[in-house]
């Protein structure tokens, strides 16, 4: 691995012109640079607020005669509407305004691009309102506002819905069943032509001749895997308050991973043109992709049009479990393949997700990512997106990764077992790295999948013994794209020379801070002179959702070409007042130089207040749709010991390795894996939706829906890995999400060997896994007594 | 002239061709030429003259950020691949 040589601001601004002349990558250059600010772990610009109380999320914004609202929820997970009566909810005092779908235009039912995602604004309008039918439990039917919550409340419970009520499709498996109930009426996919299903998509990735690998192969692993539908689990629930003006124009305030996709899909719900409405990010209590989407949004803005006032609407915890979007639970069938040296050569896989009541789980994600940290010479993948009555599922890290690799990185640990293998010399045996292909056909560009690998491999806890009875040591690896997209930033200088960075990004995981950092380390000034800034719809060109682990790559990319040019415009200042040319001028560490004899340096600090005298203020930007993505890649390994009596399991030590390509600030790279790999052992041991026979969801509260505190987790290490993504300036990669994919499969394979029992299903939960033991000592009695 | 690599299930379009070559200095181009030789295969790929908001395109491993007006040179290899969003 590199380590940063030598240099300073300088270098790493005219490193540049010099890579380019000598035809070296953005990266390289940035690998030679030995930054001052990047790399740091400076305290984070928005903590002071945080942990005073000071910070405003959403619910905390209040308006002069502002109403609030409530949202009628369907107590069926299948039915037809015959007849909404609000007549007694109006007449109750204290109520302003109901709406329903009949208060939204009709929709087109078309693929829109709407940020990181295709929409169908039909779908879409029919989610926040049903139209006609309800889809899920808790699918909501009308909205009230009125002076009080409570009166809110209470008015929902005078609406009076006539419904009719049809069979819940529950599962993939009855979804596809011949002769199941059909959710949506026009639905159609390409294969079945004019027959309605519940199929919406299938996706398939082909590569060789997937008969003749298995032919090769001395060893053959088939299984079936089965995960839980599982919800991001952020501790903020959806919030929204919308103000409509007499002129047409509105403002939205609203926790969201993403204020250019609130302004695009409420204008697309309300038919509204987009410059009309105003979005302005509050801060967030997470969202992990389930925040970049619209649920309150228009309601806030419809109710606040009807009214004439400010609307607040917050969802109760078992609103955003029953209405929000989770993501898919899922069937995978797989079969792969290996020569007795260990080398990968087939794998054949079936697998559906359930995409919840409308189209789009990210099925097609998870048959991209299922065995993309392997070169595998033949492989047939399929793919099927199915609807079935659940919420609509919303992306969720690394969307459709975690389902896939519990189900590719269990058969793999097996595969290596038969072949006699360290499971981690397997992975590196048949590892993918710089030229490999990737699933979907492009070859990889530089990677550090085996990096992470090894990192595992010579890791203190890989490298300790576990003793003890029930103990069992598993390790799992994952991968994920990551994302690019649209970003701006903009970078003040101010008067007494301190800056501010201004962007689109609303902070979920720390990157006020990584967006200062850059700031700062291209103006060579202390981190502590930058003030990072997240601005509203209005304040900023288009920027995408903090999701895709895109916001240090993408935005910090923006950040990094404003500060260059609020750098060019410094040394193009200074080279103006001291009769010079540009090309005579440096900026270092935050002074401009003159190159050889003349003037005494100055900082920025002393030319900034005669900005006014000197041709006025100084402001870099930077609006860009990045390329150069760099995809990330995670290894984890972790110790389990297993009740026998009971099956709980009890996470005894966890490890994980990833690809940060640079780790801007180590503490929030570190933070991403360690809440990545948390997630990713809720959702192995304890998450799960749990519905009943009428489809109803019985667990709507954080009680009941199990995910991991304090108490069930050990510490987790996190070793970051640093292979310089060649696309970026400064070599980062996402890190936001894949270290959520490896964890389940980790744990299952753990389990196996404290138990020998093969999991095959999450949430690996004290009854499943009790269940498991207890057929396998079954069997194994069996098996003695037969001889 | 580029090669484009047809996606599994569009392969019938192509007479089981998993890649065909094509000429364009633009993905526009590129697919008005294949609109040429396989008029049905490019209606999965492009509506309104646009590139489906369903499918992302790769042109030499990086995936296009202009849409159809994204460059393509005549030794680029181009996949048509599902989009994806990120959490």
């Amino acid at each position: 691995m590199r380590r940063r040589q030598s240099g300073d601001t300088l270098v790493l601004i005219e490193a540049q012109l010099t890579a380019s002349q000598r035809g070296l990558t953005m990266a390289e250059t940035a690998a030679s640079g030995n930054f001052k600010v990047i790399g740091t772990r400076p305290v984070r610009p928005d903590g002071v607020d945080k942990v005073t109380g000071r910070a405003k999320f959403g619910a905390d914004y209040s308006f002069p005669g502002m109403l609030h609202g409530k949202v009628l929820r369907s107590p069926h997970a299948h039915a037809l509407i015959k007849l909404i009566k609000i007549d007694k909810a109006l007449a109750l005092p204290g109520v302003k305004a109901i709406v329903t779908s009949a208060d939204l235009p009709e929709a087109e039912n078309k693929s829109e691009q709407a940020g990181e995602m295709a929409v169908n604004p039909r779908h879409l309008s029919a989610n926040i309102l049903a139209r006609g039918k309800v889809l899920y439990d808790g699918h909501a039917i009308a909205a009230v506002a009125a002076t009080s919550p409570h009166i809110a409340e209470e008015a929902l419970r005078l609406i009076e819905v006539d419904y009719e009520i049809l069979p819940p499709v529950m599962t993939v498996d009855a979804a596809m069943a011949p002769g199941a109930p059909i959710l949506i009426a026009d639905l159609r996919n390409k294969e079945e032509g004019d027959k309605p299903t519940n199929v919406a998509t299938h996706y398939q990735f082909k590569r060789g001749d997937v008969e003749a690998g298995f032919k090769s192969a001395d060893f053959i692993v088939e299984r079936e895997f089965n995960t839980a539908m599982v919800h991001q689990g952020y501790i903020e629930p959806h919030n929204a308050v919308g103000i409509y003006n007499a002129d047409g124009n509105a403002t939205i305030y609203c926790s969201t991973q993403g204020i250019f996709d609130v302004r695009l899909l409420s204008s697309q719900v309300l038919g509204v043109e987009v410059g009309k409405i105003r979005v302005v990010p509050a801060e967030i209590g997470g969202g992990f992709g389930g925040k970049t989407t619209v649920y309150l949004e228009p309601l806030s803005v419809l109710l606040s049009k009807k009214t004439g006032a400010p609307v607040k609407l917050t969802m109760s915890r078992a609103e955003v479990l029953r209405a929000t979007g989770p993501t898919s639970g899922s069937k995978i069938k797989i079969k792969m393949g290996a020569t007795r040296d260990g080398r990968l050569v087939a794998a054949q896989i079936w697998m559906a997700y359930e995409a919840g009541a409308y189209p789009g789980s990210p099925v097609g994600a998870g048959a991209m990512t299922i065995v993309a940290p392997y070169t595998v010479e033949n492989f047939l993948i399929d793919g099927y997106d199915v609807v079935v009555n659940r919420p609509k599922t919303a992306a969720y890290r690394a969307p459709g990764a975690t389902n896939a690799a519990f189900a590719s990185e269990t058969v793999i640990d097996e595969l290596a077992e038969k072949c006699g293998i360290d499971p981690l010399d397997f992975r590196i045996k048949n590892g993918v790295q710089e030229g490999s292909p990737q699933v979907v056909g492009p070859p990889y560009k530089r990677i550090g999948y085996l990096q992470t690998v090894e990192a595992i491999k010579n890791s203190p806890h890989y490298k300790s013994k576990l003793t003890g009875a029930n103990r069992g040591r598993g390790v799992a690896s994952g991968f994920w794209f990551n994302a690019g997209m649209q970003s701006s930033a903009i970078v003040n200088i101010h008067p007494d020379g301190t800056a501010s960075v201004v962007t689109g990004s609303p902070d979920i995981g720390g990157s006020r801070a990584s967006m200062a950092m850059i700031a700062a380390e291209v103006l060579g000034i202390p981190m502590t002179d930058v003030r990072p800034v997240v601005a509203d719809t209005d304040s900023i060109g288009h920027t995408d959702v903090t999701a895709g682990s895109r916001v240090t790559f993408a935005t910090g990319m923006a950040v990094y070409e404003a500060a260059r040019d609020a750098a060019r415009q410094l040394v193009e200042r200074a080279a103006k007042a001291w009769e010079k040319k540009p090309e005579e001028v440096e900026l270092r560490d935050g002074m401009l130089h003159t190159k050889g004899n003349g003037v005494p340096p100055v900082s920025i600090k002393q030319l900034a207040p005669r900005f006014p005298r000197t041709g006025g203020p100084i402001v870099g930007r930077a609006s860009l749709n990045a390329r150069g993505v760099g995809p990330a890649f995670a290894c984890a390994c972790v110790d389990v010991e297993v009740d026998p009596e009971t099956g709980k399991v009890q996470i005894l030590r966890a490890t994980v390795a990833q690809d940060a390509g640079k780790a801007i600030h180590p503490s929030y790279v570190e933070g991403q894996m360690q809440g990545g790999t948390a997630q990713g052992i809720g959702w192995a041991l304890n998450e799960e939706y749990f519905y009943d026979a009428k489809g109803i969801l019985r667990n709507t509260g954080l009680l009941d829906y199990r995910m991991p505190t304090c108490l069930d987790l050990p510490a987790i290490d996190a070793i970051i890995v640093e292979v310089p993504n060649p696309g970026h300036p400064l070599g980062v990669r996402g890190v936001g999400e894949v270290s959520i994919v490896p964890p389940p499969a980790a744990i299952a394979n753990a389990i196996y060997r404290a138990t020998g029992v093969r999991m095959t299903e999450t949430p690996m939960s004290p009854p499943k896994l009790l269940k498991a033991i207890l057929r396998h000592r079954s069997s194994a009695a069996n098996a003695k007594a037969a001889g | 002239m580029a090669t484009v690599v047809i996606p599994s299930l569009l392969r019938k379009f192509t007479g089981g061709a998993e890649r065909v070559a094509a000429d364009g200095a633009t993905l526009r181009e590129l697919i008005r030429t294949l609109n040429a030789r396989f008029p049905e295969l490019t209606g999965d790929l492009v509506e309104n003259n646009e590139i489906r908001p369903s499918i992302a395109v790769s042109v030499d491993g990086e995936i296009a950020t202009s849409g159809m007006l994204e460059p393509v040179r005549p030794d680029s290899e181009v996949h048509f691949i599902p989009a994806l969003g990120g959490g």
